[in-house]
Formats: C-alpha cells, sequence, structure tokens
C-alpha cells in the first residue's frame, strides 16, 4: 500500500523539503499543502522517471553528507592558496577514473560530487566502458588522485545505493 | 539582534564574500578553459555557500515571520545545478578544442591542446591499464552523454 502510494520515497521527501523551505514552513496548512504535492507529484511523474535505486543505508548517507561538507571547506582553502600562488606550480591533469558502481543515477550522484569539491571537475561519465573522466586542477600524482575519488566517494556511494 | 548572530552574520559575509572573489582571481588568473573552470564552480560552492548562510541567520532573527528557510532552498538549486553546468561546458571545451592561444593569446604554454593528447596517451597508464587509450574523440565523449539525467 505505502509503497503504490509511494513509488519513489526519496523523490516525495524531496519535494516536500523543497515545498517547506521555500514557503518558509510558515503555517500548518502551507506544510499539509506540501505533504499533498510531494504524494500526487511523483504518482503524476511517475511514467517519466527512470527507476532509481533505493537508499540502502541512510545513516551511512548522513556521514557521507557530512565528510563531503567538510571536503568542500577543505578544498577550497587548498585550491584558494593554488589559485594565488605561483601558477606554474600547477599541474592540471586529465584523469580517467574507472568505475566500479554500474548505475546511472549513482555515477552522476558521483560526478556531482567530484565537480563540487573544488580543484576536480566532472567532464564525462562513459558508460560504455564505464568510467569518469576528470579535469584536476592540480594533480601531480594521478593515481593517487584516483585512490581518492575511489575510495573517498565511489565506495560510500555505492555502499549508501547498495549497489 | 544579538551581538554574537551579529558578529558571526559579518564573518560569515567576509568569508563568502572572500571565496567569491578568489574564485574570480582564479578565473582571471589561470591559464586555459578547462582550469579557468575550477574557479567559478568553487564561488558557488563555499563563497554563495557562506552568504546565504548569513542571510538565513540575519531574517530568521530580524524578520517578523520566524525562521528564514528560503535560503536553503537556493543553496540546495545551487548544489544540484552548478555540476550540471561545469558539466556541460567542459563537455563543450572537449568537443570544440581550439587551436593554442586562440581563447586567451597571452596566456602560457600550461595545458595547450598538445599536452592535453599527452595526457591522454599516458592515461591508460595510470588508470591501469585500459583497453581502448587516445584522445578524448568527440565520439567518444558524446558517447556517455545519458549520464545528466
Amino acid at each position: 500500500m505505502i509503497a503504490r502510494l509511494l513509488p519513489y520515497p526519496l523523490l516525495a521527501l524531496t519535494i516536500f523539503l523543497v515545498w517547506a523551505t521555500i514557503t518558509n514552513a510558515e503555517s500548518a496548512g502551507l506544510l499539509l499543502l506540501g505533504a499533498l504535492l510531494a504524494v500526487m507529484l511523483p504518482l503524476i511523474t511517475r511514467p517519466f522517471w527512470p527507476e532509481a535505486p533505493r537508499l540502502a543505508r541512510p545513516g551511512l548517507a548522513l556521514r557521507f553528507l557530512g565528510v563531503f561538507s567538510a571536503d568542500i571547506v577543505l578544498a577550497n582553502l587548498r585550491v584558494a592558496r593554488q589559485v594565488i600562488g605561483p601558477l606554474h606550480r600547477l599541474s592540471p591533469a586529465l584523469v580517467e577514473v574507472p568505475l566500479d558502481l554500474r548505475d546511472p543515477f549513482v555515477a552522476t550522484l558521483l560526478a556531482s560530487v567530484v565537480s563540487l569539491t573544488p580543484g576536480t571537475v566532472a567532464i564525462d561519465v562513459d558508460q560504455q566502458r564505464w568510467t569518469l573522466l576528470v579535469h584536476a586542477l592540480d594533480s601531480p600524482d594521478r593515481a593517487a588522485l584516483i585512490a581518492e575519488i575511489k575510495t573517498r566517494y565511489e565506495a560510500p556511494l555505492k555502499e549508501i545505493f547498495g549497489c | 539582534m544579538n551581538p554574537v548572530s551579529e558578529a558571526l552574520v559579518a564573518v560569515l559575509i567576509v568569508v563568502g564574500a572572500l571565496f567569491v572573489l578568489l574564485g574570480a582571481i582564479g578565473l582571471a588568473r589561470l591559464p586555459d578553459f578547462l582550469t579557468r573552470l575550477h574557479g567559478p564552480t568553487k564561488a558557488t560552492t563555499l563563497g554563495v555557500g557562506t552568504i546565504l548562510l548569513a542571510s538565513a541567520i540575519f531574517f530568521s532573527q530580524t524578520a517578523e515571520t520566524g525562521l528564514s528557510l528560503h535560503e536553503l532552498a537556493i543553496l540546495f538549486f545551487l548544489f544540484i545545478t552548478a555540476p550540471i553546468s561545469a558539466h556541460l561546458l567542459a563537455k563543450a571545451a572537449l568537443h570544440r578544442r581550439p587551436p593554442a592561444g586562440e581563447i586567451h593569446p597571452a596566456a602560457g604554454p600550461e595545458l595547450a591542446p598538445e599536452s592535453s593528447t599527452q595526457d591522454a596517451k599516458t592515461r591508460g597508464k595510470d588508470t591501469g591499464g585500459a583497453d581502448t587509450v587516445g584522445p578524448p574523440a568527440p565520439g567518444r565523449c558524446s558517447g556517455g552523454a545519458g549520464a545528466e539525467l
């Protein structure tokens, strides 16, 4: 019953939270309307959504969010130093990261995470060979960069979505 | 508004402005397209993030409506759209590699197209021996086009 009514619980939760923040959660009536939208919208748009993997480990997802936020701050400081420092010491690199995951949605998430952490931008996800093409601002050691992306971001994401 | 949150708002705004400035400096100083892309992506994540946080604190304290949550929605949309625009820009740059110096004649040779193809040649070794290795040709780039949702 619940599965029928809420085919995409995460999508419903996202809609509800976005609604709550946009309306500032001002009154119970508005929140009720948000809940109604959160149930109705996924049902109506159901045919348009690809099958997304379920959130297998929500606790780990929260921890990953923490690690990710800390990484954004730390990496921002590092890149800030690089940008105002001598540029000739930078060694930009295009690196191809072989992926273990095989899910388009999780791969998109990984690419977004890589792009949001400063110093790396995900350029391409190759779904034939399952590699992620990453451009790094300063990466003297490419093997280390690949290992970092794989252990720090890909492994937890794989575990979170159980794929 | 009490002095503590006032100070907090001030610090957050200054820090945010500083990071946006650094992003702009990066955009101006870095030598070529792909490295320049790193500047603006920074500015949005931490710089705009802290400014929005300051805004949320300020209006939560002063407005009579109570908590101000709009900023969280802005941050959310920024975080899900910034990687996509960076991704598309980078992809377009790979498709359409200009000859060295065309975009920015004053730039050094740091990452001219020659060195990029060299990157691609050595890439197979780094990734532990991929089967087909070559410079990112247009056809290969469009192969993964389904990734942006």
